[in-house]
């Protein structure tokens, strides 16, 4: 079953493009996301029963052939991944038919797939130059999704997300080579046992700096962030709620990887100023990024500030060295997904009748798309952190964090960044509900386009209510994540 | 004396890149980087790599010169920098990064040194029992298609993205409005050319098909197969003009071939599945764990083969199909250069 | 001594940055896809001299040879090879497209077209 979570998306992308254009592609591409989403729940229950799932690509043993191996970190991920493609994709068909041609459609869902498939592949595999050719898969895949916008600047928001994207995908993988000269394997669980005999040296030094750069470009941290604004906002609709739900996730995911389990702890926060690096500029993007979402006519712009900004709360949960801090950071991945993944459904819903998302054309429009609006206002609440929302979960665990540690101006910053959303989110709902609309027709978006647009929500909602499950598992992987450090036997 | 020429190639090479980033005349700047390909797969002979000087060779000087070259045709054929333009910033970043990167390779093993980690833990297993597994000499040709094939099956799906991406950004019919196909650019007027592409191209296409069946006792295999069976008919393409070479092989087909050869890789993994076996675990498949392995790997790399033949060329011919448009009203003149 | 082992790490790397160099400072889209690939390459070149062993030979099994250079760096820069054309052909196809859309390949021309109203 492991192995089929990627390899159905894969050869699901074949298929797609041989699919006739119309409505066949998107129909295959939903039932291909529903059956990952069955097969990453009973990956993650096993897990949670387990501890570790382990399968040999080939037959053959790691560090001879390729391993993919599941623990609760990257179960989590795959839910995260399987859920959002899920739901997106049923909302893809009607919101991707009005903006892009239908005589494009199966390389348009084969492109989706092929985006679902490079996520998935790199959040359960155990060998990191596996890691980095599906990274390439879901970049291409993301290069022509995003390219396929409407608006010409797509294609320069394609083209400069593509040449950072690929000189990021290279540190990565000179990185990786790096250690493969000093250890000669490949196998992340094999490398994690072998680099404490030569972690004093300048090579591994060099190699944790690119690869950790090479991630860091690819999860938009601050200063590396630069793609992201204009990738978001000119890629069609979907497109970008399911960009923004997973791929800086996953990236994040390759972070704590590579931190905890292959170089561990003692080295990743001992021998190298990575508390010192990462800290601050998480603190810094969080702040400056908040700041200037506000001043965005664009809806879509400001809420793609706003993912850098939350993605600084992420780093900053690593930056941290605790479990809890990890937690938190853990958390704070499937959560943000939820929370953006809403945001970007109802801008979706709104783009679909007006076809843009400047705040101009939210005059009204708490009145015209009440259930749009609603939906919008809901993510906005999760974004801020309010009670009973899956966002408060996060910031309570990251807050807590922080305390734990004697943080306190760090407390500050994270409460000041929920201040800065406050401010964002209102300016448009001012002008949503306060603001008079010269047209008062009411336009609300099809079922079609709701239905998942409020799955979202409500998972906002339920999540933040009943922390079970995604704090479970979240403890659980932290747990695993510090135990597991270089030296031990995972 | 290897000393020597590793050397002298590296600084060839370095010539080419500084040249590259010099030439203001943007078709000599992609001639030097075709040339910087084929100086960098004489490089990798001389590091005992075959295999990827055979890749590099084909995929660098001949497809991305290839494309380049389209690129160039349809868009600027001079570079124009901007003189204002603060030089500090990028020699600051490059300085620091290959500043970092030299830090980095001191406490690596010397050059060629035997007791490297990397010539001692997974690859004397490689080296030493691949013949008892697989049977095969080429052993990069085991690694490849058995011992990582997982890695080579995503390695087709790139392909297959990129051709995804191609054609769902250029589209293969479709043109902005106001603009019309162009007329055929054929050389065969050019007799020596006509002739000889005559005599040529069936030749490639025999080598395509050696290499791509012998890729396991040589270097080889259905990467460079693939694309040099593309490149056979891009000859034919640019001699005998776009049409002709269209109809080689039937457009509808083509458009298929990408993702058939992606379900074939994929589909022998389900089957090793179906069998009883891991995926892509080819023991399954026979009883004679070497034949049955060596079963898997011939039909993979057809896989790989078809895959990457249909993509290198339909990438070719959408970029050389959007470069024929001309604008609606103009004269039998054709677009530019 | 040890600067002269490793020149071929050396050599290798001054390339990738005239690649990189090229791709961050130059405006011309073509010739940062060029750059991107010199960069590339040039990083190859380096995994591929991790690899050789001295007195190694190419690693196909043959009578009469018994050390051979390291097969795994060859198998891993053969995917990015073509993991490189890939990018290289998507990012050509933009680069098309763009000039269709604006009419120029250099970057500033492109932003300053953004800019205007």
């Amino acid at each position: 079953m492991l192995p089929l979570i990627v390899v159905a998306p894969m050869l699901g992308a074949a298929v797609a493009a041989l699919l006739p254009p119309g409505r066949l592609p998107w129909l295959w591409a939903t039932a291909v996301s529903w059956f990952m989403l069955w097969a990453a729940v009973g990956l993650a229950a096993q897990v949670m029963d387990l501890g570790v799932l382990s399968y040999w690509m080939g037959g053959w043993a790691p560090p001879i052939g390729i391993e993919y191996r599941l623990d609760p970190a990257n179960a989590l991920l795959a839910l995260l991944i399987a859920l959002l493609a899920a739901v997106v994709l049923p909302f893809a068909g009607p919101s991707l038919a009005a903006e892009v041609p239908e005589r494009k459609s199966p390389w348009l869902y084969a492109a989706m797939l092929l985006f679902l498939a490079g996520q998935m592949g790199i959040s359960v595999t155990g060998d990191a130059f596996n890691v980095f050719v599906f990274l390439e898969i879901s970049s291409l895949a993301t290069y022509t999704l995003i390219g396929l916008g409407r608006n010409r600047r797509a294609l320069t928001a394609s083209f400069s997300y593509l040449i950072m994207g690929t000189v990021g995908a290279t540190f990565f993988l000179i990185g990786v080579g790096l250690l493969y000269a000093l250890t000669g394997t490949l196998n992340m669980a094999d490398l994690a046992a072998r680099l404490p005999d030569v972690a004093a040296t300048r090579t591994v030094h060099t190699a944790y700096a690119f690869i950790v750069v090479g991630v860091c470009l690819k999860l938009a941290l601050f200063p590396l962030h630069l793609w992201l604004p204009n990738a978001y906002t000119y890629a069609p609709s979907a497109v970008t709620a399911l960009m923004a739900a997973t791929a800086t996730k996953v990236a994040i995911y390759v972070l704590i990887r590579f931190i905890y389990t292959v170089f561990g702890p003692s080295f990743a926060f001992g021998e190298m100023p990575t508390v010192q690096l990462l800290v601050p500029l998480a603190i810094v993007g969080l702040l400056s990024t908040s700041v200037v979402a506000i001043g965005q006519a664009n809806i879509k712009r400001m809420l793609a500030y706003s993912s850098v900004a939350q993605i600084g709360y992420m780093v900053l949960g690593i930056g941290m060295a605790t479990a809890t801090g990890l937690t938190a950071a853990l958390l704070h991945v499937f959560n943000h997904a939820l929370m953006k993944g809403a945001l970007f459904l109802a801008l979706g819903c709104i783009a679909y009748r007006f076809g843009t998302t400047q705040i101009d054309t939210f005059r009204g429009l708490g009145r015209r798309m009440p259930w749009t609006m609603a939906a919008f206002v809901a993510g906005g609440l999760s974004l801020i952190g309010v009670p009973l929302t899956v966002g408060f979960i996060s910031k309570w665990y990251l807050v807590s964090a922080a305390i734990e540690l004697g943080w306190w101006p760090i407390v500050a910053v994270i409460i000041v960044g929920s201040l800065l959303a406050v401010i964002y989110i209102w300016r448009v709902v001012e002008v949503a509900y306060l603001q008079p609309a010269e047209d008062t027709t009411r336009c609300e978006a099809p079922l079609a386009l709701l239905v998942p647009t409020w799955l979202l929500v409500g998972l906002n909602f339920w999540f933040g209510i009943d922390t079970r499950v995604t704090v479970g598992i979240a403890e659980r992987a932290a747990t695993l994540l510090f135990s597991t450090a270089a030296g031990g036997a995972p | 004396m290897d000393t020597v020429i590793d050397v002298l190639l590296l600084a060839f090479l370095a010539i080419c890149a500084v040249s590259i980033l010099r030439l203001r005349d943007l078709f000599a700047m992609a001639m030097m980087f075709g040339l910087f390909s084929l100086i960098s797969a004489g490089l990798f002979t001389t590091m005992h790599a075959p295999d990827v000087a055979f890749t590099e060779a084909a995929v660098g000087a001949g497809i991305s010169t290839i494309l380049i070259l389209a690129t160039l045709a349809q868009t600027a054929r001079r570079e124009q920098p901007v003189p204002t333009r603060s030089k500090w910033l990028p020699l600051a970043i490059v300085c620091v990064t290959g500043a970092a990167l030299i830090y980095g390779t001191v406490d690596l093993p010397a050059f060629g040194d035997p007791a490297a980690p990397a010539h001692n833990h997974v690859a004397p297993y490689y080296l030493q029992e691949s013949y008892n597994d697989i049977g095969i000499p080429n052993v990069v040709a085991s690694i490849l298609a058995s011992y990582r094939g997982y890695d080579t099956l995503g390695e087709v799906v790139v392909v297959f993205s990129a051709v995804i991406g191609v054609l769902a950004l250029l589209g293969l019919r479709a043109r902005p409005p106001g603009i019309v196909a162009g007329p055929v650019r054929r050389l065969d007027h050019r007799a020596v050319l006509k002739v000889i592409a005559k005599l040529v191209v069936p030749v490639i296409l025999l080598f395509a098909l050696y290499v791509q069946f012998h890729g396991e006792y040589s270097p080889g295999g259905g990467f460079q197969a693939g694309v040099i069976f593309a490149a056979a008919i891009i000859l034919y393409a640019l001699v005998f003009g776009l049409d002709e070479a269209r109809r080689v092989i039937k457009p509808q087909l083509l458009q298929r071939l990408p993702a058939i050869g992606v379900l074939i890789f994929g589909g022998v993994g389900l089957l090793t599945m179906l069998l009883g076996g891991n995926y892509l675990a080819y023991n399954a498949l026979g009883e004679n764990p070497q034949k049955a392995q060596q079963t898997g790997i011939i039909l993979v790399e057809i896989g790989v083969g078809v895959t990457v033949a249909s993509v290198m060329l339909l990438i070719y011919f959408t970029f050389a199909e959007r470069g024929r448009g001309r604008k609606a009203d103009e004269g039998d003149g054709g677009s530019s250069a | 001594m040890s600067f002269l082992a490793h020149y071929n790490y050396h050599l290798a790397i001054i390339l990738a940055m005239i690649g990189l160099y090229t791709m961050i400072s130059r405006t011309n889209l073509v010739k940062k896809v060029a750059g991107l690939n010199i960069f590339q390459v040039s990083v190859f070149i380096l995994f591929i001299s991790l690899g050789v062993l001295d007195g190694g030979t190419v690693p196909i099994l043959k009578e009469g040879y018994s050390a051979y250079s390291n097969p795994l760096p060859h198998v891993l820069i053969l995917t990015a090879i073509v993991v490189g054309v890939a990018t290289t052909a998507v990012a050509l196809a933009l680069v098309v497209r763009i000039h269709e859309a604006y009419g120029t390949v250099e970057e500033d021309q492109v932003q300053a077209k953004d800019e205007e109203p």
